[in-house]
């Protein structure tokens, strides 16, 4: 099908619009950090005069910004693990087995994703430091499953769903236990659905700014988006914006490397060519 | 290998409705039965029992001297190919066909000679490293095929295998199945809906309606010795006809003209019954004019309007409308509605010589083989003119002919069996 002249025209145009609306943002914070730190201000250009690595080096070098990073890493890392974990199996059961409660787990399930998160975190405070969970590396992961969940559940659920429910029972017949067939024929299948479940609860505890900045209060739990707020830069007598970018642009950058990775995987169908069709 | 026994089977489904009914049926070793029967049958929830993916509600089920009840699935060794074949889309045809003997935990070498070997009897060998989506839909039937075959099962179960296959392919599956079949000499439950299928391809063939086992056979038996109206109706294409009939004692009168009813056995079966319904085959009409007269001693002669006709190189069908007393034309309606086929009006279809020159709209004389027509009891739809020495003789000649294609194949074949030597198998 050849689309006429003027729907091109108008495509470009349009795709052209949302390309500036949405890089023009992120550009410029790249070429922020790429300034110099005195440069703000004074020399009002989207280019920088003098292109310096200095702001990222400047942020390697701080405490602050090196054990959020760490934490930041460590915290998403854990807490997306083990609500995947979670997520798959309570899909899977969802998807396939008809048990009494299943309508209230989903239903809680979304009450849960569209609880305002906020409200939870005074009365979170104060429990946490009841409990010694507060400015600690579990205070923030047991929150962060506890919202990731409901999205992944929904995800996974509709992804298991897809699966013929024919592959299992063939596996069964070829001799595998019901654990076996899970193991080795649903879960390989899945697997575009479980890495998407991954990378959106892995985005959600990464991107995470109001937990992280509530219920930490020293390096020892705080992630990035959070130390960013206290980041004061090299020298007291400038404003840190420039290190302050370096820092945005590093911890952007996983984001981005995964989906660029990952993005054939979360598109593409791999159940194609099981059945007829 | 070993035989199936199933002993007053039933599934009850949670809403009370009942899939199978008191089934009660023995499949031989080495056997292949078809399960056929129009859709909702119960024949898929039958053989889905004997593998283990359904549970029985009552009765007992047995492969070989074990009781399987309450076996899990993958300890009663058996395999299945299901209907859209269940292959694992994210292995390769290899992994596909060696998944069952990974499972087993077969030494790496074994599995490679197995699944070699099977990919050569299946012709799949230059197809081992594709993935199944890249597959034709006969390769992913012979790789579904593969992964059945690949150990030592006790029985082999399809359910409608060839049902995504487009005719040509059907035809050439088929023959390759009941190669593979007569070659391995494994006892195989086959469920289908296809005709051609449980004809060709069945040592016995069991009849199923509506859960009910109607009548078990040889293809042969099922047709020339039909148990009742819909086991006549099932088996043949075009389908018998059912004509109304009142007996005199010696002349049927039937809508299309009397019909003398020699056979005093056939006269003596229809007893004192007013009405009867006479089945007669589409077959064992012809056209008057090209019966030589000494065969026209040996039948009948009615006189008929034809309505339409269909030649088709090799022969031709003539239809011929007639009127039916209104409760029996019901009854033969609801009949060819749960045959699938839901014929509107009440008329006979008739297969004559393709050199006939009978058209839609002549008055044409047609000759009916009385010597094979059969006789229903309109209540019950029970056949009153089975002839039980006839089913003896074709059950002998039925046993004698499996033995002999089964003797063929394997000589034929020599050593080219995928599955090693027997008692290898890890059941034992």
């Amino acid at each position: 099908m050849r689309e006429s002249g003027r729907s091109r025209v108008l495509w470009i145009i349009a795709t052209a619009l949302i390309l500036i609306w949405t890089v023009f943002p992120i550009l410029w914070i790249v070429m922020l950090s790429f300034k110099q730190p005195g440069e703000i201000g004074n020399a009002p250009k989207f280019l920088p005069r003098d292109w310096t690595w200095e702001n990222y080096r400047t942020v390697f070098s701080t405490d602050l910004f090196t054990s959020a990073l760490i934490n930041s890493i460590g915290i998403s890392l854990i807490a997306t693990f083990v609500g995947v974990v979670f997520a798959t199996l309570v899909a899977y059961a969802i998807a396939r087995l008809d048990f009494p409660g299943k309508k209230i787990i989903l239903s809680f399930a979304l009450a849960i994703a569209m609880f305002p998160v906020v409200s939870l975190v005074g009365p979170l405070f104060n429990l946490w430091r009841d409990i010694g969970l507060y400015d600690t590396w579990p205070g923030l992961i047991i929150p962060y499953i506890s919202f990731a969940l409901p999205l992944a559940i929904w995800t996974l659920s509709a992804f298991f769903r897809e699966i013929p429910w024919e592959m299992e029972q063939a596996a069964q017949v070829d001799g595998a236990t019901t654990w076996q067939a899970f193991r080795k024929v649903i879960v390989p299948l899945a697997a575009p659905g479980v890495f998407t479940a991954a990378i959106l609860t892995f985005f959600f505890c990464w991107n995470d700014f109001v937990f992280g900045i509530s219920l930490t209060s020293t390096g020892n739990a705080r992630p990035v988006p959070a130390a960013l707020a206290f980041f004061t830069g090299e020298s007291q007598f400038e404003q840190p914006t420039t290190a302050i970018c370096a820092a945005a642009v590093v911890v952007t950058i996983p984001v981005v490397v995964i989906v660029l990775l990952f993005q054939r995987r979360i598109v593409a169908g791999l159940t194609s060519g099981a059945v007829k069709g | 290998m070993a035989a199936i026994t199933m002993k007053n089977i039933v599934k009850e489904y949670g809403d009370g409705f009942k899939a199978v009914r008191d089934v009660s049926l023995d499949v031989q070793d080495g056997e292949f039965m078809i399960l056929v029967g129009p859709s909702g049958c119960g024949k898929s929830t039958l053989l889905r029992m004997i593998v283990g993916l359904e549970d029985i509600t009552s009765g007992e089920m047995r492969i070989g001297d074990r009781v399987v009840n309450q076996v899990a699935p993958r300890e009663r060794n058996l395999s299945m190919v299901f209907q859209n074949y269940a292959l694992y889309p994210h292995l390769t045809v290899y992994e596909n066909i060696a998944f069952p003997l990974r499972l087993a935990k077969k030494p790496n070498e074994e599995i490679d000679r197995r699944v070699r070997e099977t990919a050569e009897v299946l012709e799949l060998t230059e197809h081992l490293d594709r993935k199944p989506a890249n597959l034709s839909g006969g390769q992913r039937q012979r790789v579904a095929m593969g992964r059945a075959i690949v150990r030592q099962a006790d029985a082999f179960l399809f359910d409608e295998p060839l049902s995504n296959l487009d005719a040509k392919l059907r035809g050439q599956m088929r023959t390759e199945i009941s190669r593979l079949q007569r070659r391995l000499g494994v006892t195989t439950v086959y469920v289908t809906h296809d005709q051609t299928e449980a004809m060709t391809l069945g040592d016995r063939v069991a009849v199923l309606r509506k859960g009910v086992l109607q009548q078990v056979g040889s293809p042969r038996e099922l047709y020339e010795q039909p148990v009742n109206l819909f086991v006549a109706g099932f088996i043949g294409s075009p389908s018998m006809n059912f004509l109304p009939a009142s007996f005199d004692g010696t002349h049927l009168d039937t809508p299309l003209g009397r019909v003398p009813l020699d056979d005093p056995r056939k006269a003596e079966a229809v007893g004192d019954r007013q009405v009867v319904l006479v089945g007669i085959r589409p077959e064992d009409f012809e056209d008057a004019e090209l019966v030589s007269a000494e065969k026209r001693q040996r039948g009948a002669t009615v006189r008929v309007r034809v309505d339409v006709t269909e030649w088709l190189g090799n022969e031709q069908y003539a239809y011929v409308p007639y009127e039916a007393p209104a409760d029996l034309a019901g009854q033969l309606r609801d009949l060819s509605r749960e045959l699938d086929s839901d014929q509107l009006r009440t008329q006979a279809v008739v297969a004559l010589d393709a050199s006939s020159l009978i058209t839609a709209g002549d008055e044409a004389e047609l000759w009916i083989d009385t010597g094979k027509l059969h006789i229903f009891d309109p209540a019950t739809g029970e056949n009153l003119t089975r002839d039980e020495e006839r089913v003896a003789a074709l059950g002998r000649h039925a046993d004698r002919a499996r033995e002999a294609q089964r003797r063929a194949q394997q000589d034929g074949n020599g050593n080219g069996r995928p599955e090693a030597k027997a008692g290898e198998s890890p059941s034992g």
